[in-house]
């Protein structure tokens, strides 16, 4: 077995057993990337010397027994997390040139744990796109089958777990951005509660939704970047005080006791391959084997959960993507002579196609007199949606639905019509309208060979759960070992 | 729902955008296809439902009112596309 082959989980035996170091660790996903990078385009920035630097200091602590299950780790970044001295571009033009001053939380909270930071990730600009197509810089493609999506817009943290080039790395998710890309490259993503992870020094996109997680290669994995990242931050007026749990230590329990819900509404859906469905349709059964019950739950409001979103997240992103000047940082367009063409061409010649219909029709649905028909009503009907899950959680633990109604499409295939791109994202914007947690596990492959995940939802603070189901589910299966050939 | 260009040009100056034709003729359909789409919300009744605009609400975020480090002002324009004097600089205001 290769050293990038190894899980978070092996590498962390190996390294304070002796056996390796982290120098040769991180040069050995250094070379990886240099090997497999040109075919998948993940990265949009690779530090080698920084991370070879880190590495280094990781050795002396791991020497001086100063250890974290992540000292000396490499792990890489969606590039919308602030990363001090580092360029974090969000995938755009206008910020092309940014070079962060300041590190967000999360990424303190990794250094301090002592992971190595390796590069910075491919993303759809301002985190708007569920293909990576939508990045300013390149298109990411899905290691299984390179004429696919990676799926986005984490696209770049998906398909770099998936092919090996870093051992976890970082994702944010408004929409279903670390799920759905986590489903479409066979690699598990958690989207924790909302105020979980602190969003301080993370672009915002949309910032009643936006939410940080881990892609890992499995479960365990997963559980130990949360651990790193989870919790409350002064410096985001969000994140919520509560305390953090040892989510490893929910995996070792069984399932007997617990009740998985499934969705009515769900299977009715049009649109749902049938390979999905029976893959789903498997995950229940195991999940079943492994001791939980089964039962029907309903969630009414599913019809309109994409019309709330690209109402409520397009405002949003309006408002925050208003701070996109020319003024303080980023792209300026350095011909206009007078103020408010300087504002226009800028904006203009630094956003991308889907970032300015998005902030059109946020704009148009926040001016006088359509506010309270759009922005107001879609408020309303968040709230409808959010109930929703509250009467399912009084019958079960955890809901089991599809992350994607499809496996990975073609590169292309739907780029020139928008509402059929939002419309795939279905079974993910719930769980960010609620604010409760989702994870994506890997549960089998398409006859065409294209992954496929099971997506969980939980109560608003149990990922515990959700970590418990995924794990279960994950000793039951093979899915999670199985590998791109690239 | 149908959107005119003047519309999608309104609207793109208020965003301050600046958009050529092919780009407003091709917003107003797609951002018209959108809202027709968002427009079946107008359905669902919503009498006497309180709007979310949280879904973990928190209130009185207080913090201690204390000296904490910050960015250096140096630090703050290393980023700025013109600066002089401390100062970012614009294009001239008034004419």
């Amino acid at each position: 077995m290769h050293l990038f082959e190894l899980t978070i989980q092996d590498a962390h035996a190996k390294l304070t057993a002796g056996e390796i170091s982290s120098l040769e660790l991180t040069r050995a996903m250094l070379e990886r990337i240099q090997a497999v990078e040109p075919k998948v385009d993940a990265f949009i920035s690779v530090d080698e010397e920084g991370a070879l630097k880190q590495a280094a200091e990781c050795d002396k602590r791991i020497a001086a027994g100063d250890t974290t299950p992540l000292t000396g780790i490499p792990v890489g970044i969606k590039d919308l997390m602030c990363t001090s001295g580092m360029r974090t571009t969000c995938g755009s033009r206008i910020l092309d040139n940014f070079v962060p001053p300041y590190d967000a939380t999360v990424i303190t909270r990794l250094r301090a744990a002592g992971a190595v930071i390796i590069g910075k990730l491919n993303m759809d600009e301002f985190a708007m796109g569920s293909s990576t197509e939508h990045s300013s810089i390149k298109a990411t493609r899905n290691p299984w089958d390179l004429d696919r999506i990676p799926g986005g817009s984490s696209g770049g943290s998906a398909a770099a777990v998936s092919a090996d080039m870093c051992m976890g790395a970082l994702g944010s998710d408004t929409g279903g951005s670390i799920r759905q890309p986590a489903s479409h490259c066979s690699v598990v993503g958690m989207k924790p509660t909302y105020g979980r992870v602190s969003r301080f020094g993370l672009v915002a996109f949309a910032s009643s939704l936006d939410q940080i997680g881990p892609l890992t290669k499995c479960v365990f994995d997963n559980a130990v970047m949360m651990n790193a990242i989870a919790g409350y931050d002064p410096a985001d007026s969000t994140s919520v005080p509560k305390p953090v749990p040892d989510y490893t230590s929910y995996l070792s329990q069984g399932l007997e006791g617990m009740t998985v819900g499934i969705p009515e509404e769900y299977a009715a859906l049009e649109g749902l391959d049938p390979d999905v469905s029976a893959a789903v349709e498997n995950a229940k059964k195991v999940i079943q084997d492994r001791g939980a019950a089964c039962v029907d739950v309903s969630l009414p409001n599913t019809e309109h959960v994409v019309a709330v979103y690209y109402v409520i997240a397009p405002c949003e992103a309006s408002s925050n993507l208003a701070r996109y000047d020319g003024v303080r940082y980023g792209f300026r367009d350095a011909e206009s002579a007078d103020l408010m063409d300087m504002y226009k061409h800028t904006r203009t010649g630094g956003f991308g196609a889907e970032v300015q219909r998005r902030i059109i029709i946020g704009t148009y649905c926040l001016s006088a007199g359509y506010y309270d028909a759009y922005y107001g009503k879609a408020s309303q009907v968040r709230t409808l949606i959010r109930n929703d899950f509250e009467r399912a959680f009084e019958t079960c633990d955890v809901i089991l639905a599809p992350v994607a109604p499809t496996p990975a499409f073609k590169i292309g295939e739907n780029k020139e019509d928008p509402l059929k791109m939002y419309l795939s994202d279905i079974f993910t914007l719930s769980a960010n309208l609620a604010g409760i947690p989702g994870m994506s596990v890997p549960c089998g492959f398409s006859k065409k060979g294209l992954p496929i995940g099971l997506q969980l939802l939980g109560k608003h603070f149990d990922e515990g759960s959700l970590l418990k189901v995924a794990y279960n589910f994950e000793q039951a299966t093979d899915f999670y070992k199985q590998k791109p050939k690239l | 729902m149908k959107i005119t260009k003047e519309e999608i040009e309104h609207v793109a100056h208020l965003a301050r955008l600046e958009l050529d034709a092919e780009a407003i003729e091709r917003f107003a359909g797609q951002i018209g296809a959108i809202l027709a789409y968002v427009d079946k919300l107008k359905q669902v009744d919503t009498e006497g439902i309180a709007p979310t605009s949280h879904a973990i609400s928190l209130t009185n975020a207080f913090r201690e009112d204390e000296v904490h480090v910050h960015l250096e002002p140096e630090q703050s324009l290393a980023n700025a596309p013109e600066k002089e004097d401390g100062t970012f600089l614009v294009p001239r205001i008034i004419k």
